[in-house]
């Protein structure tokens, strides 16, 4: 396989939890990344899942570049992303660009559409003025917009088109490397076929990388290649898309595959309800942390902290039962 | 289950529009709806946002906006014209006869009164239970959704629970009138998926305890799938099509529910998702002839011109499409 374009190692992000006041002391951390290593292929689509609180937005953070990790280390085309200063962090941040949940609230309303996708272009100087006008219709169409909506404001869209737009932001830049933070989640039925459409014919034909995180399940599994399940701040399971929906391994990967929803009436799932909600991340069990919600607790997963462990090819897995 | 059915809601030939700049523009946004629900039933109504469904259900209650107004048709509740009864009679109606369960369980409880207080107040209000009887049933309650310990959170605010919970406790005011109709407006999206599992299932149980009927509105056909006896699939302010989920899922005859039906990702299966070209229309601003003639892929020249009618299907499956008119002639 060829050298990943984006590669975490063991990263790491604890935010401190003050008592409060002026001389506050710090009672604890929040570990919403907590040991995580992945890797980003060219081309390639990562998959992350996981409930609320399970840190994926806090890792696109990371690779963001608009938190700096505790520890850790990101490697972007070999090189360290801490280390970079100056016009290589801007190169960096120019190669990785992100589109969010909410086309409402991500694309501001002052702005025009051409304003808002030119800005990347203008704060990175990339081109002349001119050069810029025909760089904003070109990536207008490629999102399947006409190149003369950039005179327009963002009200005048409706969701799917403004998500669109948002798109079209993140290729501005000639991206490499995309992170989708739930890109289809507010979005009607209809239009997320749309833009999940839009983003694999992109895909294929510039060849960019994408991090697409989402917490529905079969929409994840549609559109990636690999896909690592979060659980309170760790993976827990990494496999193949399709090994993962045929062969899921660890009882939080089962459970989240159980509690998906049938796409028919006489589709008979087998029904693993877990019970309880997601332990606060300040104070998660100890060993496995999934072991208070574990149909299958052992003793052992409440003193011991599994590691990931290959139980297949490109199948990876932390739990004592395999 | 309850065996004896009975018809408990029938929803008959309703109109309902919105007025805006002073009646110069009118928008549509119930165009002659039917459907009927038994006791006991659930329904789901599916479509994607403006189509309509959340004004059917405030229509229903009889909870219209000042700008909308139920133009002409009946809505008959458990034996009564619900278009007839007085506006106090209404408000007696709701809370003590049907439910609602909202999206959002924060914009629906009061920050500032204790679950205790909120859990009570359908029950003490509509079925006059007070005191110890009072508490007693709002225990009861929140032990039916599976509030841990409610002798102590029923003491606590709204703010000191998770969101899965506040939407039990939603869930359980909804039942503390002792409702034959709960109407669950989208009422899992704000959930994690693990949540929502126990949610669905913690609603179908206690359907099934109480006998009660649901109308589902959602965008999500999983849900349906999972929740529902029968479905009717709205487009533009009108059902295009009802029938049983089985029917729908096994044989839908509209193209607008076998579009959408095919747009979902499914698990295991990476094929191309198809696409319904365009975008739901403006209700202001209707095509002519069936609404979905735009984006449909079988749109002939009649489509353009002329609305098609409801056409019925032995098993009480119903579509408003041209192309079922030809289906029903060839039998």
């Amino acid at each position: 396989m060829a050298d990943a374009l984006l590669e975490a190692q063991d990263l790491r992000k604890y935010f401190p939890v003050t008592s409060g006041g002026m001389f506050s002391r710090v009672k604890g951390y929040v570990k919403a990344v907590d040991g995580v290593s992945f890797s980003v292929y060219p081309g390639e689509t990562l998959g992350v899942v996981g409930e609320s609180g399970c840190g994926k937005t806090t890792t696109s953070k990371l690779v963001l570049t608009q938190e700096a990790p505790t520890s850790g280390s990101l490697i972007f085309k070999g090189k360290d992303v801490a280390q970079l200063r100056g016009r290589e962090l801007k190169e960096y941040r120019q190669a990785v660009q992100v589109v969010f949940q909410d086309p409402f609230s991500s694309l501001s309303p002052r702005m025009r559409v051409g304003d808002i996708i030119s800005e990347p272009l203008e704060v990175h100087s990339l081109m002349s003025r001119q050069g810029i006008k025909n760089h904003v219709g070109e990536v207008l169409e490629l999102v399947g917009l006409p190149a003369d909506v950039s005179r327009l404001f963002p009200h005048e869209f409706s969701g799917g088109q403004r998500q669109r737009i948002a798109i079209a932001r993140a290729l501005a830049t000639n991206a490499e490397l995309i992170v989708l933070d739930e890109p289809v989640s507010a979005l009607d039925v209809s239009i997320r076929a749309h833009i999940l459409t839009l983003l694999e014919e992109l895909q294929k034909e510039l060849g960019i990388s994408y991090v697409f995180i989402g917490h529905d399940l079969a929409a994840v599994a549609h559109i990636s290649d690999r896909i690592a399940v979060m659980y309170l701040g760790k993976i827990v399971e990494t496999a193949e898309s399709l090994e993962l929906s045929n062969n899921p391994l660890h009882p939080y990967t089962k459970a989240l595959f159980a509690a998906s929803l049938p796409s028919h009436p006489d589709e008979d799932r087998e029904e693993m309800a877990i019970s309880g909600e997601v332990p606060s991340a300040l104070n998660p069990p100890p060993g496995c942390h999934f072991h208070t919600r574990c149909p299958y607790y052992m003793e052992r997963c409440s003193e011991e902290e599994p590691r990931l462990k290959e139980v297949s090819q490109s199948h990876t897995v932390a739990c004592f039962l395999y | 289950m309850v065996t004896a059915t009975k018809t408990l809601l029938k929803v008959k030939d309703l109109y309902a529009q919105f007025t805006g700049f002073g009646g110069a523009r009118v928008v549509r946004a119930i165009d002659g709806i039917n459907f009927s629900l038994d006791q006991g039933e659930t329904m789901g109504l599916v479509g994607e946002s403006g189509c309509g469904k959340t004004t059917t259900c405030h229509a229903i209650f009889r909870l219209l906006p000042p700008a909308g107004r139920i133009v002409s048709g009946s809505i008959e509740f458990d034996g009564q014209d619900l278009m007839q009864v007085s506006d106090g009679e209404m408000r007696n109606i709701r809370g003590r006869d049907m439910g609602m369960i909202l999206q959002d369980p924060m914009a629906s409880l009061d920050p500032l009164f204790t679950i205790m207080d909120q859990v009570a107040e359908p029950a003490h209000h509509h079925r006059g239970i007070r005191g110890g009887t009072l508490r007693e049933r709002v225990v009861d309650l929140l032990r039916s959704v599976r509030i841990p310990s409610p002798e102590v959170r029923m003491r606590e605010f709204p703010h000191q629970m998770s969101g899965g919970m506040r939407q039990r406790i939603v869930g359980a005011i909804s039942l503390s009138g002792g409702p034959k109709l709960i109407v669950a407006d989208e009422p899992t999206t704000n959930l994690d998926v693990t949540i929502q599992l126990q949610y669905l299932n913690l609603l179908r149980d206690l359907q099934q305890e109480t006998g009660v009927s649901l109308i589902f509105v959602t965008h999500n056909l999983g849900i349906v799938a999972k929740m529902c006896d029968k479905v009717a699939v709205m487009y533009a302010g009108k059902i295009v099509e009802q029938g049983s989920v089985r029917d729908i899922y096994n044989n839908p005859r509209h193209p607008y529910t076998q579009a959408l039906i095919q747009s979902i990702p499914r698990l295991g299966n990476k094929d191309p998702l198809y696409v319904i070209p365009g975008q739901p229309p403006n209700l202001a601003e209707l095509p002519t002839g069936c609404a979905f003639h735009p984006r449909c892929p079988f749109a002939t020249e009649k489509c353009i011109n002329e609305e098609p009618p409801y056409v019925s299907f032995g098993d009480g499956q119903e579509s408003k499409c041209w192309l079922s008119v030809e289906d029903a002639k060839n039998g």
